[in-house]
C-alpha cells in the first residue's frame, strides 16, 4: 500500500492548500540534515525536563541499587542456607545459623518493600511532574505564538501536542525506566562476571554483539521513520475528529455521515498500518534478539565443549557460563518491548520540540515601553501588508485616528478593513512602516499596556466553556457581579439573562451552544464593555443583532465610546452613523476620508452605499 | 472555566446511561470487536503457547549436552544436540517475531474497528449530547481510551494469562515435591488476594479519575486554540494559562495519588513473595535436619519458588493495565450507551423527492431546554403553503433559531407536531427528512476541505452545473478567484474567508441541495447591503417553487417572504403580509422598523 497514493486520494477532497508548509513546524521536516537537529533538539527537551529533578533521579537511581542488590541476595541466601544452616541443625543442633537467615530473609523482604514502595511513589512524583512542566510550557508557547501561526497549525494539531503526545511521553514515563535501568545494571555485571570466569568463553559468547547493535541499529532507524509518520497520522486523525465533532450539526442537517464515515475511515486506517509499523518492526526486533540469545547459546557451547574436552576449561565453568548468558539475555528480550515505548515517546518530544522551537513572528518586546496616560491616539505610517506574497493587501496605509475619534471602516471584501483593525490589535505586525498608540510603536508596546488599551470584538463572538457571568468576567477578571450586571445592563444583555433558568450562572455549553448567535454577540459585547480600553474595535460586532438589540447597543455605543477611540467596521450603516469620521476604502487605499453627513453631501461612493441602504431599510 | 460544569462523566442527567454493575462488564463487551477475528486470535493463541514451549525446550537440551557428549567428550553428540539446539532457536525466534507481528497487527485492527464504530456513534447522535460534551472529553476516548483497551489485550492480557499459567504449573510441581511446604506457599496466597482486592478497590477510582482529567486538558488545550483570537484580543493568554495549568496539575495529583495506591499493593506482593520463599526455607531447613525431606526436593521446591518471583511481581502491574483498560471501557461505554435522542421511529416512511409538495405545518409545537421549567416556544401554530415563503421575525432570545431547527429535525418538540404534507415528520425517515428539507445556519460550518467538497456536503452527485448555479444565486462567486479555484482548501486548515464570504458559501450549499423545503437561519446577516440585494433577487427566483422559513432581521430581508409570522413570547403572535403588519402590529413594527427613527434621531 503505497502512501503516496493514499495522499493523493486524500488531496482529491482535501484540496490544495496554498503552500505545502501549511501546517508544519520544523517537526515535520525529513530530510536527514533537520532529522539530525531534531533528534538533538528533542535530547536538549528531555534534559530540560531532567534537569530540576535530577537529585531525586539520583534517588531513585540509589532505590533501584538497592533493589537489584535485594533480587540478587534472594538466590545467594538460599544457597547459603541450604549449604550451612542444615548442617548446622543436623550436626550440631545447632539453629542460631537458621535463624540469623531467617531474620535476613525478614530484612531483605521489608528491604524490598521500602524500595517498590519508594520507587513507584518517588517516580510518579517525577513524572507526573516532568510532564506538568512540559504541558505548562508547551501551552505557553502555544499562547505566543502569533495568530498568523494559528491560522495554519489549527487547534486540531495543538491538540494533538497536548493530548496524545504527551500521552505517549507519559507511557514512557510510568512502564520500564526501571527495568531500562535494572536490566543496564545487569548487562554489565554479567559481562564483569563471565570475563572473571572465563575470558575466552566470555570473548566468544561477546561475539553476538555485534549483531545485537546491528539488529538495535537498523530498528532505531527504520522505526524511528515509522513513529515520525505515526505521530503525524494521529494527529491528522485528531484534527479531523475535532473539526467534524464541533460541526456535527452541519454534518447532520446535509446527511454528510456516510462520506463522513468514509473520510474519517481512512484516515483511522492509516493511523493503523503506521502505528502498526513500528510495532511490527518491533516484532522483527523481538526474533532477532532471541535468534541472537539461541545463537549465542549455540556457540558457547560447541566452543566451550570441546574446550571441555581439550581440558581447557572445566565443566561447572561451562555449567554456570551458560547459566548466566539466560539471565543476560532474558531481560534484553523484555527490554526491546520497551524500545517500542521510547522510540514513540521520542518521536512525541520532537513534535513538541518543533513546536517550541517555532519562531514567535509576532514577538513580545525586548525592552518593553508602556504609556503611563495613554490618549489612544493611533497612527499609521506608510504601512505595507499582504498575507500572501502576491497579494498586497495594504500598499502603504498613512492614517491618523486622533485620541476619542470613532472611526469606520467602509469598503467592499478585501478592501483591508479586518487587516487594519488586526493591525492595531497587533494580531500581525506589518510587513513594513509602523503603526502606533500615542507615539509608541506596537512593537515597543508592553504586551500589558497593549492589550490593556487595545481591545477588539471579533467577528466569531467566541464564547469559552463556563457561566455567563464568567464569559464577562473575562473582560476584568476579579469583576464583582454588580459590575458584570452592570456592563451587560448597558449593552442590553441583562433581560435575555435574566430569563435564562440560572440567570447569569446559566452555563453557555460547549461554544455557546446554549445562546443564539445574536445572544452570543452580546455578551461578547458585554465582556468587552467590561475590560474598559482606551482603544475600541468592532469588527461586525452587531451583525448578528436584531433591530432592538441594535438599537440598544448603538445607544450605549454612543456613551461608551464618547471618550474613547474606536474603530468600526460594519457593513450595516445604521452602526457607522454614530462615527466622527468615515474612512471609505478600496484595494488597501483610502478613497473618501470625512465626516458621515460630509460624504452624505460630497457624493461619492459612501453617499451611494448610504442611498443604497435607506432604501434596504423600507 | 468551570470546566466541572461542562459534561463530565461524573454528571448525571438524560445523556449518561445508568452506572454499569461491574467494571468488568464493559470490558467484556469489546468481545463483539473481537469475534471478527476470533480464528486470527485462535491461531495466535496456540503461537503463544507454543512459543512458551519452544522457549522451555531449550534449556533441558542444554542440560543434557553438558551432562552427555561434553561429559564424555564425544564431538559428533555435542554436533548433533548442537544442531538440534540451533534449529529450536531458529523455530522459537521465529515463532515469536510471528506471535509478535500477529499480535501487534490484530490488536491495531481491533482498536481501529473500535474507533471507527464510536465514530459513527458520535455522528449519530444528537446536537444536545454534543452541546454538552466537550470534544477534549470525547477524543480522550476514541484516542487514549481505546489505546489502553488495546495495550492490554496485546500485552497485559498476554502476560496475565501466562503468569497464571506458570503459576498454576509451579503449584502443582511444588504439591508434588511436598504438600507442606507448598500449602506455606498457598498461605501466601491469601494476603495477596487481600491486597489484589484492595487495589481493585481503590485503583479503580483512581485511574478513571485521572482519566477523565485527562480529557478536561484536552478540552482546556483545543479551547485555548480555538479562541485564540478572542484570548488575544483581550490579552487574557496568562490567565488562559494559569487556567490550563489548574487542570495540569490536577492531572498530576491524579496521576501521583494513582501511582500511590499503586505502590503500596505492588511492594506488599514483591515482600509477600520474597517473605514466602525465606519461610520455606527456615522450615523446610528444619524437616530437613529432622529427615522429614531431602536436601535435594529442598532445593528442588526453592528453585521453582524462584521462578514463581516475577509472575507474582508482575501481576500486580499486569492488574493496573487491566484495571486501566475497564475505566477505559467504561469510559468509551458511556457514548456508546447513550441513544441517539433522534432517530427514526419504527415503521418510518420514505419520501420520494419528487412527490413531495412541501406544505409544512406546525401544530401547538411546543420546546423547551430540559435544565428549563419555561419553554422557549409555548404552543406555535403556522402553516407554510407549498412553495410559499414565509418569514420569521422576533426579538434575540425569542426561539427563532430552536423553531427552525425543528423542521430538519436538528431538535425534536417537547409537545405538539410538525407535520410535511399532512404526515408527523417523525414518521418519516431521517436520512429521508434531511434531503428534502435542508437548513442552512446562520453560522457558517466550513470544513478543511476544498471549496468543491464543502459546497457539495448535502449533494455529493451535484455536477458542475449545479455548483456554478449555486454559486450565482449566492454571489458567492468570488470563489473562482482563489488561488485553485474549487480546488481549494478552506476552513480551519485551509484559506481563511471574511465571514460574509462564509455566509455566502454557507448558503450556496444549501441551494445546491434542491430541496423541497428550505430553512434558513438569518442567512445574509454578514452581508453588506449591495451584495445582500443581488443575492436577495437572485435567491427570489430559486424561492418561487421552494417552500422556504427564513429567519429575518432586517426589513430588507422581508422582503424575500409572501408572509411575515412574529414570534413572541414562543408564540405566533402575528402572522401576515409585511405591509399588513406593519400597520397592525406595534410589536412587529417595533422588531422590524424602528430603526430608520432611530438613524434620523
Amino acid at each position: 500500500m503505497s502512501t503516496n497514493e493514499k495522499h493523493d486520494k486524500h488531496a482529491h477532497w482535501r484540496g490544495r492548500a496554498e503552500s505545502a508548509e501549511a501546517d508544519r513546524t520544523s517537526a515535520e521536516d525529513d530530510d536527514a540534515e533537520s532529522i539530525k537537529e531534531l533528534r538533538s533538539q528533542s535530547r536538549r527537551l528531555l534534559g530540560w525536563m531532567i534537569r530540576p529533578h535530577k537529585k531525586a533521579i539520583a534517588f531513585l537511581c540509589g532505590i533501584l541499587l538497592v533493589q537489584n542488590f535485594t533480587s540478587m541476595a534472594t538466590p545467594l541466601l538460599v544457597m547459603f542456607g541450604i549449604d550451612n544452616a542444615i548442617p548446622a541443625i543436623s550436626e550440631r543442633g545447632d539453629y542460631s545459623v537458621l535463624i540469623g537467615i531467617g531474620i535476613t530473609f525478614a530484612v531483605v523482604s521489608v528491604l524490598k518493600y521500602v524500595c517498590v514502595r519508594l520507587y513507584v511513589a518517588q517516580s510518579a512524583k517525577v513524572g507526573n511532574a516532568m510532564l506538568f512542566a512540559l504541558r505548562g510550557r508547551v501551552f505557553r508557547k502555544f499562547q505566543a505564538l502569533s495568530v498568523s501561526f494559528h491560522e495554519r497549525f489549527t487547534s486540531g494539531r495543538v491538540t494533538a501536542r497536548q493530548s496524545s503526545d504527551m500521552e505517549s511521553i507519559r507511557e514512557m514515563t510510568e512502564n520500564g525506566v526501571d527495568d531500562l535501568v535494572l536490566a543496564a545494571l545487569n548487562v554489565v555485571t554479567i559481562t564483569v562476571v563471565m570475563l572473571v570466569i572465563d575470558a575466552r568463553l566470555a570473548a566468544v559468547a561477546l561475539l553476538t554483539f555485534p549483531l545485537m547493535l546491528m539488529l538495535g541499529r537498523w530498528f532505531n532507524r527504520v522505526s524511528t521513520l515509522a513513529y515520525r509518520r505515526a505521530r503525524e497520522t494521529v494527529a491528522l486523525l485528531i484534527v479531523y475528529f475535532v473539526e467534524s465533532m464541533g460541526g456535527v450539526r452541519a454534518v447532520q442537517a446535509y446527511r454528510r455521515e456516510e462520506r463522513d464515515k468514509e473520510l474519517f475511515a481512512g484516515l483511522n486506517t492509516d493511523n493503523r498500518f503506521a502505528q502498526a509499523a513500528g510495532h511490527q518492526q518491533n516484532a522483527f526486533m523481538s526474533g532477532g534478539m532471541r535468534g541472537i540469545g539461541h545463537l549465542a547459546t549455540v556457540v558457547v557451547l560447541l566452543f566451550g565443549g570441546w574446550q571441555v574436552m581439550q581440558g581447557n576449561t572445566e565443566l561447572g565453568v561451562l555449567a554456570a557460563f551458560l547459566l548466566y548468558m539466560k539471565r543476560f539475555f532474558d531481560p534484553l528480550n523484555e527490554l526491546v518491548q520497551f524500545y517500542n515505548v521510547l522510540q514513540s515517546a521520542t518521536s512525541a518530544l520532537e513534535k513538541i520540540s518543533g513546536v517550541l522551537d517555532e519562531p514567535i513572528e509576532v514577538a513580545e518586546p525586548e525592552e518593553p515601553r508602556s504609556i503611563a496616560s495613554p490618549r489612544g491616539e493611533l497612527r499609521f505610517d506608510n504601512v505595507r501588508f499582504q498575507y500572501r506574497d502576491d497579494q498586497v493587501v495594504l500598499p502603504g496605509l498613512d492614517l491618523r485616528i486622533p485620541g476619542g475619534q470613532t472611526m469606520a471602516l467602509v469598503g467592499a471584501t478585501g478592501a483591508g478593513k479586518t487587516t487594519i483593525a488586526k493591525l492595531v490589535s497587533r494580531f500581525y505586525d506589518p510587513k513594513s512602516g509602523t503603526v502606533s498608540l500615542d507615539g509608541v510603536d506596537l512593537r515597543d508596546l508592553a504586551e500589558a499596556d497593549l492589550r490593556g488599551n487595545i481591545v477588539m470584538i471579533t467577528q466569531e463572538n467566541f464564547l469559552f466553556n463556563g457561566t455567563i457571568a464568567e464569559n464577562i468576567e473575562l473582560g476584568l477578571p476579579g469583576s464583582t457581579r454588580e459590575r458584570i450586571v452592570e456592563a451587560a445592563k448597558v449593552v442590553g444583555a441583562h433581560e435575555f439573562i435574566e430569563a435564562l433558568p440560572e440567570g447569569y450562572d446559566t452555563h453557555v455549553r460547549k461554544r455557546g451552544g446554549r445562546l443564539s448567535a445574536g445572544q452570543r454577540q452580546l455578551v461578547v459585547f458585554a465582556r468587552a464593555f467590561l475590560a474598559d480600553p482606551r482603544v475600541l474595535i468592532l469588527d461586525e460586532a452587531t451583525s448578528s443583532l436584531d433591530i432592538p438589540s441594535e438599537r440598544l447597543v448603538q445607544r450605549a455605543l454612543r456613551t461608551i465610546l464618547a471618550d474613547r477611540t474606536a474603530i468600526i467596521i460594519a457593513h450595516r450603516l445604521s452602526t457607522v452613523e454614530i462615527a466622527d469620521r468615515v474612512l471609505v476604502l478600496e484595494h488597501g487605499r483610502i478613497i473618501e476620508d470625512g465626516h458621515p453627513s460630509e460624504l452624505i453631501d460630497h457624493g461619492g461612493e459612501y453617499a451611494t452605499l448610504h442611498r443604497q441602504w435607506e432604501d434596504s431599510l423600507v | 472555566m468551570g470546566s466541572e460544569r461542562l459534561k463530565t462523566p461524573e454528571d448525571s442527567d438524560s445523556d449518561t446511561p445508568p452506572p454499569r454493575q461491574t467494571a468488568l462488564t464493559n470490558l467484556w463487551r469489546i468481545k463483539k470487536y473481537l469475534h471478527p477475528y476470533r480464528y486470527r486470535l485462535g491461531l495466535l493463541w496456540t503461537m503463544v503457547l507454543l512459543n512458551i514451549v519452544s522457549g522451555l525446550a531449550i534449556p533441558p537440551l542444554v542440560g543434557r549436552a553438558i551432562d552427555g557428549p561434553i561429559t564424555d567428550g564425544d564431538m559428533r553428540g555435542l554436533a548433533v544436540i548442537v544442531a538440534v539446539i540451533a534449529a529450536l532457536g531458529a523455530a522459537d525466534a521465529i515463532l515469536n517475531l510471528a506471535r509478535r507481528y500477529m499480535q501487534t497487527t490484530t490488536a491495531m485492527s481491533i482498536e481501529a474497528d473500535m474507533r471507527a464504530g464510536l465514530y459513527e456513534h458520535l455522528q449519530v447522535l444528537h446536537t444536545g449530547f454534543h452541546d454538552r460534551w466537550q470534544t477534549g472529553q470525547l477524543l480522550a476516548r476514541v484516542t487514549s481510551d481505546l489505546g489502553m483497551i488495546r495495550r492490554f489485550f496485546a500485552g497485559g492480557l498476554v502476560f496475565a494469562i501466562t503468569s497464571v499459567g506458570m503459576i498454576v504449573l509451579i503449584m502443582a510441581q511444588l504439591l508434588f515435591i511436598d504438600w507442606r511446604l507448598a500449602l506455606i506457599v498457598a498461605t501466601s496466597a491469601v494476603p495477596l488476594f487481600l491486597i489484589g482486592r484492595g487495589f481493585f478497590r481503590n485503583y479503580l477510582p483512581m485511574a478513571r479519575a485521572e482519566q477523565d482529567q485527562s480529557g478536561e486538558v484536552s478540552s482546556a488545550a483545543e479551547e485555548a486554540a480555538l479562541g485564540i483570537r478572542a484570548i488575544k484580543a483581550l490579552g487574557r493568554g496568562p490567565l488562559m494559562a494559569a487556567r490550563f495549568e489548574k487542570e495540569a496539575a490536577e492531572l498530576r495529583d491524579r496521576g501521583i495519588r494513582k501511582s500511590l495506591v499503586a505502590s503500596r499493593s505492588w511492594s506488599g506482593y514483591d515482600a509477600i513473595a520474597t517473605a514466602a520463599i525465606g519461610a520455606v526455607l527456615v522450615l523446610g531447613s528444619i524437616m530437613v535436619a529432622e529427615g522429614q525431606l531431602s536436601v535435594g526436593d529442598l532445593t528442588a521446591f526453592i528453585m521453582l519458588q524462584l521462578a514463581l518471583l516475577w509472575p507474582i511481581e508482575a501481576s500486580g502491574w499486569v492488574m493496573a493495565h487491566g484495571n486501566e483498560a475497564m475505566t477505559a471501557a467504561d469510559r468509551v461505554y458511556e457514548v456508546f450507551d447513550t441513544e441517539p435522542a433522534i432517530k427514526d421511529r419504527p415503521g418510518a416512511t420514505a419520501v420520494d423527492r419528487g412527490a413531495v409538495r412541501g406544505e409544512l405545518v406546525f401544530e401547538d409545537v411546543r420546546f423547551g431546554f430540559e435544565d428549563d421549567s419555561r419553554d422557549i416556544l409555548r404552543g406555535v401554530d403556522l402553516t407554510v403553503r407549498p412553495g410559499e415563503t414565509v418569514a420569521i421575525a422576533g426579538k434575540t432570545g425569542s426561539g427563532k433559531t430552536t423553531l427552525v431547527s425543528l423542521p430538519s429535525r436538528l431538535n425534536d418538540p417537547t409537545g405538539g407536531r410538525i407535520l410535511l404534507d399532512g404526515v408527523d415528520i417523525r414518521d418519516l425517515r431521517l436520512k429521508n427528512l434531511r434531503s428534502v428539507v435542508t437548513t442552512a445556519f446562520e453560522e457558517a460550518t466550513l470544513f478543511s476541505m476544498s471549496v468543491r467538497e464543502n459546497l457539495a456536503l448535502g449533494r455529493p452527485d451535484a455536477d458542475r452545473h449545479d455548483l456554478e448555479e449555486a454559486l450565482r444565486v449566492a454571489q458567492a462567486e468570488f470563489v473562482y478567484d482563489l488561488p485553485y479555484g474549487l480546488d481549494t482548501r478552506i476552513g480551519e486548515q485551509g484559506l481563511s474567508l471574511s465571514g460574509g464570504q462564509r455566509q455566502r458559501l454557507a448558503l450556496a450549499r444549501a441551494v445546491v441541495v434542491k430541496p423541497a423545503v428550505l430553512v434558513l437561519d438569518d442567512p445574509l446577516s454578514a452581508l453588506d447591503v449591495h451584495t445582500e440585494e443581488l443575492v436577495e433577487r437572485a435567491l427570489a427566483q430559486v424561492l418561487r417553487d421552494t417552500t422556504a422559513l427564513v429567519v429575518v432581521h432586517r426589513p430588507s430581508t422581508v422582503a424575500l417572504a409572501d408572509r411575515v409570522a412574529l414570534l413572541h413570547e414562543g408564540r405566533i403572535a402575528a402572522f401576515g403580509k409585511h405591509s399588513e403588519l406593519m400597520s397592525t402590529s406595534p410589536e412587529y413594527v417595533d422588531v422590524l422598523s424602528a430603526e430608520s427613527e432611530e438613524v434620523a434621531a
